[in-house]
């Protein structure tokens, strides 16, 4: 974290009463004790009006009076108590009221009590017509249905009205379609039988009908919203801030949303750059491995463009943010970006294409209804009367479960193992995988560079360099200090900006730095580079003794090598594209035994490739991290992306893994293709229920009492169907577990 | 079957009785953490008496 203060004006919202309200994401809430912890000091400030931890989201709401306490004092009353809070920026949290979800439990509400009382009155009609209920009564029954009925299907239908229409608007056909007009026929028809004072009324089967399939949306919403609320609070804990240089001089931390083109923008060393600029003031080197793939650090100075996400080495940069604007990288990017994901929403959910099979089968079942019913000799009125009841037994009540059902199963199992969905469909994408290309850089290896020998870390030399180097904060001194454990930093140390560190010992000058900046002669280079193809050099001088090069490289994540090897064995057709230069690209296909890779990749050549693999029919799953991987990410069938990615291709992606290891791939992989037969099987129980149920329709023998019993006894089979899948896989709980590992290598970088 | 006439509305008034009393504790934050109140129950401090704030 760097020092700088924070303009918490940026972070805080105003509340009732002239209060002020802030959202925070607490580190390190586990249990209840925590909360009350939590809640209980922050109430001993002064002024503090409301503290509230949310234990599902991992959030604190706190609320108070802002002449009498600040949110310095809030925060650092919390790290008191042993927890790190990241506040929200505002803007990037969209819904935090979540109103859908309230809307959608409303209309639960309303139909579920609509429905209790509606089947009060149909079981006491139901009843009576088998013993003696009087004509009159009944029409009262049914005129008080109606009077329940009607405005609950206004208001609880409205999620599906809305998604028809607009279904329908844009010459679709989904599932809600038949939904709404089952639903408004069977309202219909009950209305006409009531006034005609006819035995059977179906008001409980379309009140019933919502309510299951609002259970079902909910259910939905309420599993995106979990995964959503995650991702968003590992957005806050990254700290997306860039630290402001005001026209007065004083430097202010502000949430990026804040920042505006024009703007002068501190990036200190070791910190991700956090806008798009050119370099007004200083020289560093930057690590442009999130951005071109590449792991050579690269210099810069004055008049440079930097770009969001790439790590700045150890000088201290003053960026003019700019709008993207002419022919950069970025800009690349995001024309790619937008073109690969317009192909992408062509994509046909299950959901989808079952209703575009189902909708017209089953409206033209109905329609020969009743055109059968008029040729055998009946009356228009009691053949549209079957017809009807043809579309309401019909009406896809399981099949609108069937597949929600299953995805918030899954997607709660992925969430375990660390996987978080950002659309539903992604499940029914990743099922289809044949070929899986990878990017290199932070994707099989991690993000941070290693050193490629081992050193001795009692050699005094080694020893005192691991001294100095902890006054750094460039990536390769980072990882230097972690090899040798030093501890205690060397005082009177001077920094070379973009250079290096020097200190005196004994006398003696102490260097670290460039090759250049310690006077490696450049045969040595090149045969240490040639030696470590691809690697970063790191050079040591003590006094006038010969200089030492050390070799630096990204490795390959922990279980890269087993989890290639697993998905090998699976049959999947693995490729790696990387925009890393050569030989490092070869080495690390090499150790993986991955035999198709190409190196040097533009974005837009991981784009030509992917068109190239789509042409013959390959579905591919693209795993990817860098800004250069962003439209690949897009275009592809699917994507998967690491929690160390950039925000763009974070974003881009269909799914963000957590941890330190490739293993969440598979998971999803088999997590997915266990979703996708169940699906095949609730699809299935639908159909088969239809088979059954629509002959008896069709007869004429349908009663609303039938309707009730068939339609609930459907949606629960496929329910259960779906429930079942959380039986085989007792989902391992490591979330938390790798969430802790995400973290600590966040804080190693 | 006189009895109907106090009956039904009995009937209604409870289930509208119902839906209002859902309603109003969606609206005042009661399902926003349906993890942490569980552990809440537990807590015997004297805690002042929260109100919604969501």
């Amino acid at each position: 974290m760097t020092v700088h203060q924070r303009d918490w004006q940026s972070f805080v919202t105003p509340a009732k009463d002239g209060a002020v309200h802030m959202d925070l994401a607490v580190d390190g809430i586990t249990c209840a004790a925590c909360m009350g912890e939590i809640e209980r000091g922050l109430k001993r400030l002064p002024g503090i009006k409301t503290a509230r931890v949310n234990l599902t989201s991992e959030r604190l709401a706190v609320d108070w009076v802002e002449d009498q306490t600040g949110a310095d004092e809030i925060i650092a009353e919390l790290s008191r108590l042993g927890y790190t809070a990241h506040p929200f920026d505002p803007a990037s949290q969209k819904d935090r009221q979540d109103k859908t979800g309230k809307q959608l439990l409303r209309c639960l509400a309303v139909a579920g009590f609509a429905g209790m009382n509606i089947m009060l009155l149909s079981v006491s009609v139901w009843s009576g017509n088998g013993t003696d209920i009087t004509p009159e009564t009944r029409d009262f029954f049914h005129w008080l249905s109606a009077l329940i009925a009607l405005p609950t299907v206004a208001y609880a239908g409205r999620p599906f009205i809305n998604s028809a229409f607009r279904a329908l608007s844009a010459g679709r056909l989904n599932m809600d379609v038949p939904i709404v007009i089952g639903v408004g026929m069977a309202v219909a028809l009950s209305v006409v039988q009531t006034i005609q004072h006819h035995h059977h009324a179906y008001y409980e089967s379309a009140v019933m009908l919502l309510f299951f399939l609002l259970i079902g949306r909910y259910l939905d919403h309420n599993m995106r919203g979990r995964t959503r609320s995650f991702a968003e609070n590992i957005a806050a804990l990254k700290a997306e801030v860039a630290a402001r240089i005001n026209p007065d001089g004083s430097i202010r931390e502000i949430p990026l949303s804040k920042v505006a083109t024009g703007d002068l923008v501190l990036v200190s060393g070791g910190e991700r750059v956090p806008v798009d600029g050119v370099v007004e003031n200083g020289i560093s080197e930057i690590d442009q491995s999130l951005v071109t793939g590449e792991s050579v650090l690269v210099p810069v100075k004055q008049g440079q463009r930097v770009y969001a996400g790439t790590m700045n080495g150890a000088g201290a940069l003053q960026v003019r943010v700019e709008a993207a604007s002419g022919a950069t990288l970025l800009d690349e990017v995001n024309r790619l970006l937008e073109t690969a994901s317009q192909a992408k929403s062509k994509y046909v959910r299950i959901a989808d294409r079952a209703a575009q099979l189902y909708a017209p089968l089953v409206h033209g079942a109905a329609g020969l209804t009743f055109l059968g019913w008029l040729l055998a000799g009946l009356d228009w009125q009691p053949a549209l009367v079957i017809s009807i009841s043809v579309l309401i037994i019909t009406c896809p009540c399981a099949l609108g479960l069937a597949v929600p059902a299953v995805q918030v199963v899954v997607s709660g199992q992925l969430f375990k193992a660390g996987i978080l969905v950002n659309s539903g469909d992604a499940i029914e994408r990743l099922s289809d995988v044949d070929t899986i290309l990878f990017d290199k850089t932070g994707t099989l290896t991690l993000p941070e560079p290693e050193l490629c020998q081992d050193i001795d870390p009692t050699d005094p030399v080694i020893e005192l360099a691991g001294r100095l180097a902890l006054a750094s904060r460039h990536p390769l001194s980072t990882a230097f200090v972690k090899s040798t454990s030093a501890l205690i930093p060397l005082s009177d140390v001077t920094e070379v900006s973009g250079s290096g560190l020097e200190a005196q010992i004994e006398g003696k000058c102490l260097r670290l730095g460039s090759p250049v900046f310690c006077g490696a002669r450049p045969s040595d280079v090149q045969k240490k580079l040639s030696e470590n193809p691809g690697a970063s050099l790191l050079a040591i001088q003590l006094g006038e003794e010969p200089v030492r090069l050390l070799a630096f490289k990204q490795s390959l994540r922990p279980d890269a090598k087993s989890v290639i090897d697993h998905l090998k064995n699976q049959g999947y057709e693995l490729e790696i594209l990387s925009g890393d230069t050569n030989p490092s690209v070869e080495d690390c296909a090499q150790a993986l035994r991955v035999d198709r890779w190409q190196s040097g990749m533009s974005p837009s050549d991981k784009i030509v490739r992917l068109e190239e693999l789509k042409a013959i029919g390959r579905k591919v799953l693209m795993v990817g991290d860098g800004l250069n991987d962003a439209p690949a990410l897009a275009g592809a069938h699917v994507s998967l992306s690491p929690v160390s990615a950039v925000h763009l291709s974070q974003a881009a992606a269909d799914a963000v893994f957590l941890g330190n290891n490739l293993q969440p791939i598979l998971d999803a992989l088999r997590l997915s293709k266990r979703a996708r037969k169940a699906i095949e099987q609730n699809l299935w129980i639908s159909a088969i229920y239809n088979l059954v149920a629509v002959p008896i329709a069709v007869a004429g023998f349908v009663t609303p009492l039938m309707a009730a019993v068939a339609m609930s006894a459907s949606s629960l089979a496929v329910t259960g169907n779906a429930l079942r899948l959380r039986l085989g896989n007792k989902g391992t709980n490591a979330r938390h577990q790798l969430f802790t590992n995400a973290q600590i290598s966040k804080s190693g970088q | 079957m006189d009895v109907l006439i106090f009956l039904i509305p009995i009937a209604l008034l409870l289930g509208a009785l119902g839906l209002v009393a859902f309603l109003w504790s969606l609206k005042s934050g009661q399902y926003d953490d349906l993890e942490g109140a569980k552990w809440r129950i537990l807590e015997d401090d004297d805690l002042p008496d929260q109100k919604d704030e969501q």
